[in-house]
């Protein structure tokens, strides 16, 4: 019966991805996109990664899926080139063997499947935290969530170097350029503070159970944006010094903890013995700020004329 | 009494799927997009309103109370959101209807009068 | 077959797909559309491992799930980077004077011309 679920879950996910692949119409296929991101978040909870599947609803659905409509919408389609049908053919070839490979890969997988499981359960006690996937984010991976809050911050940059140098140091273009309506405005003067308690929450409930500094840190960035867009908050211009502290903190509050790690406890992103829990809640509230601005601000794009 | 309380839940959430069937053929069917709101929110009220209605007792049986408070706050949120963002979008396409826009040629009734 | 070799397989259709839409598609947002596409079947094919690796009290191995959920954010990244590109991109051919100039090279020189307007930007 439950794979009669998964099965019917996993033909919705196929046809709306289809869709998305089959060209046409700029919204419908960002749209159907953003259906296979919600689709994908229930079957992230049908595979036990409630934390996956928090990341994947607010991050890979909701504000990609924002980020693409702007695409859809400032960009006219323009039919940049032409492929004949044996390019087609050719294509889906590629796209077979690419299936086939994956298939035999998923089919023949070891059996008893390896798993870090018991490690992480070994040395799980040491950081406090009750949350597994935290642990692994924030103790032992740390390195790649580090070089993940670099990524972001990379990619921010890259986006406001896109801005014409007149334009530079001044604020985005608001996402709705639409005069405010009284529906907005309600809508956003109810919904921020209890989405900003509830991006709160994630971060914090994150050590202990599904949630996060991404999760959490996705919420908060949607609120900002949705008191934007109401026009309750003026969009800031990139060249404020505490816009950018804020877009800084995160990153090198944990590169300074793990140079700390070299001389406190011997190695980079090493954290002081018994004050683990204390590091790792302190990295996670800087993250978690930086990670909420960043996001905003790459979903307004790179600064467009206005002074703010 | 867990029988009643099945009972309950399965009457109730058939009829919220009922809803969110009838919505979804409307949002497939009906030909402009003020009409298929009308049948999306009947969906999103209604429908999600029992399915959330006859999962309250399962909740509080499994979980406590705290659970079906959570399911009843998620429900409140879908109302507000859904209501806001229906008008939104019935602003829109009101708005693209009556200035004949290509995108909306759903409403070209309406728009044929003020074309330029 | 049992769920997680289900949804590895459904990975590897939506790896297949973003692969296809990727090589044919038109215009950018469609590339950039079969690009999440294709991660969101590697990170399916990851979500199976990790459910396969379930094991010492959690229902599903964390360090697949904390390696996707990295992999999410990046790939977010990389679609604003594209669009903002994208948008810029549009923004620069709708000027008078680089129209002409902007269809000639599209038209002749396929993939590479289009970088071209970008790149002098």
């Amino acid at each position: 019966m439950s794979l009669l679920l998964d099965a019917i879950l996993a033909l919705l996910v196929l046809a709306a991805a289809v869709r998305v692949a089959a060209g046409g119409d700029g919204f419908a296929r960002v749209v159907a996109f953003m259906g296979v991101g919600l689709l994908l978040g229930l079957i992230w909870v049908r595979l036990a990664a409630v934390d996956v599947a928090l990341t994947e609803v607010a991050v890979g659905s909701g504000i990609t899926g924002l980020v693409l409509l702007q695409a859809a919408a400032d960009a006219p389609l323009t039919r940049e080139r032409e492929v004949g049908l044996l390019y087609h053919l050719c294509a889906g070839m590629v796209g077979l063997v690419v299936f086939a490979a994956l298939a035999v890969v998923v089919l023949l997988l070891p059996d008893p499947a390896p798993s870090l499981a018991p490690d992480v359960v070994r040395a799980l006690p040491a950081t406090d935290l009750g949350n597994p996937v935290t642990g692994v984010l924030l103790v032992f991976r740390a390195l790649d969530t580090l070089l993940e809050t670099m990524v972001l911050l990379v990619a921010l940059i890259g986006v406001w170097s896109l801005s014409p140098d007149r334009h530079w140091r001044r604020a985005p273009a608001p996402l709705w350029p639409a005069p405010p309506s009284g529906a907005l405005d309600f809508l956003a003067r109810v919904l921020v503070p209890i989405g900003a308690l509830v991006g709160i929450y994630m971060f914090w409930a994150g050590a202990d159970v599904p949630g996060g500094a991404f999760q959490g840190g996705a919420v908060l960035a949607a609120m900002a944006l949705m008191a934007m867009m109401a026009g309750l908050s003026p969009v800031p211009a990139i060249g404020g010094a505490g816009l950018r502290l804020a877009v800084l903190a995160g990153p090198f509050a944990f590169l300074g903890v793990g140079i700390a790690g070299w001389f406190l406890a011997g190695a980079f992103l090493d954290y002081p013995e018994g004050f683990e829990k204390t590091v790792i809640i302190a990295v996670e509230v800087a993250i978690t700020v930086s990670i909420a601005v960043t996001l905003a601000l790459l979903v307004l794009g790179p600064p467009m004329g206005r002074k703010a | 009494m867990t029988l009643v309380l099945d009972i309950f839940t399965v009457v109730l959430v058939a009829a919220g799927l009922l809803f969110f069937i009838v919505g979804t053929v409307g949002l497939l069917r009906l030909p402009d997009p003020l009409a298929r709101l009308h049948a999306l929110t009947k969906a999103d009220n209604i429908g999600l309103g029992l399915l959330v209605l006859g999962l309250v007792p399962q909740a509080v049986v499994a979980g406590g109370g705290l659970e079906a408070v959570k399911m009843v706050a998620i429900w409140l949120l879908v109302q507000l959101s859904s209501g806001a963002v229906s008008q939104l979008m019935g602003d829109v396409a009101y708005h693209a209807a009556m200035t004949a826009d290509p995108a909306a040629p759903d409403r070209s009734a309406h728009g044929e009068e003020p074309a330029p | 077959m049992s769920a997680p070799v289900l949804f590895g397989l459904l990975g590897a259709a939506l790896s297949a797909v973003g692969v296809y839409g990727l090589m044919v598609g038109r215009d950018a947002l469609a590339r950039i559309l079969a690009f999440n596409l294709l991660g969101g079947g590697v990170f399916l094919v990851f979500g199976a491992v990790a459910r396969r690796g379930a094991g010492a009290g959690f229902a599903a191995d964390p360090v697949p799930q904390a390696l996707v959920i990295t992999g999410i954010v990046v790939a977010f990244s990389a679609t604003a980077l594209a669009v903002a590109l994208l948008k810029r991109l549009a923004a620069l051919r709708a000027r008078p004077g680089a129209a002409p100039a902007k269809v000639a090279g599209a038209q002749a020189e396929g993939t590479k011309g289009r970088v071209q307007p970008g790149g002098d930007a």
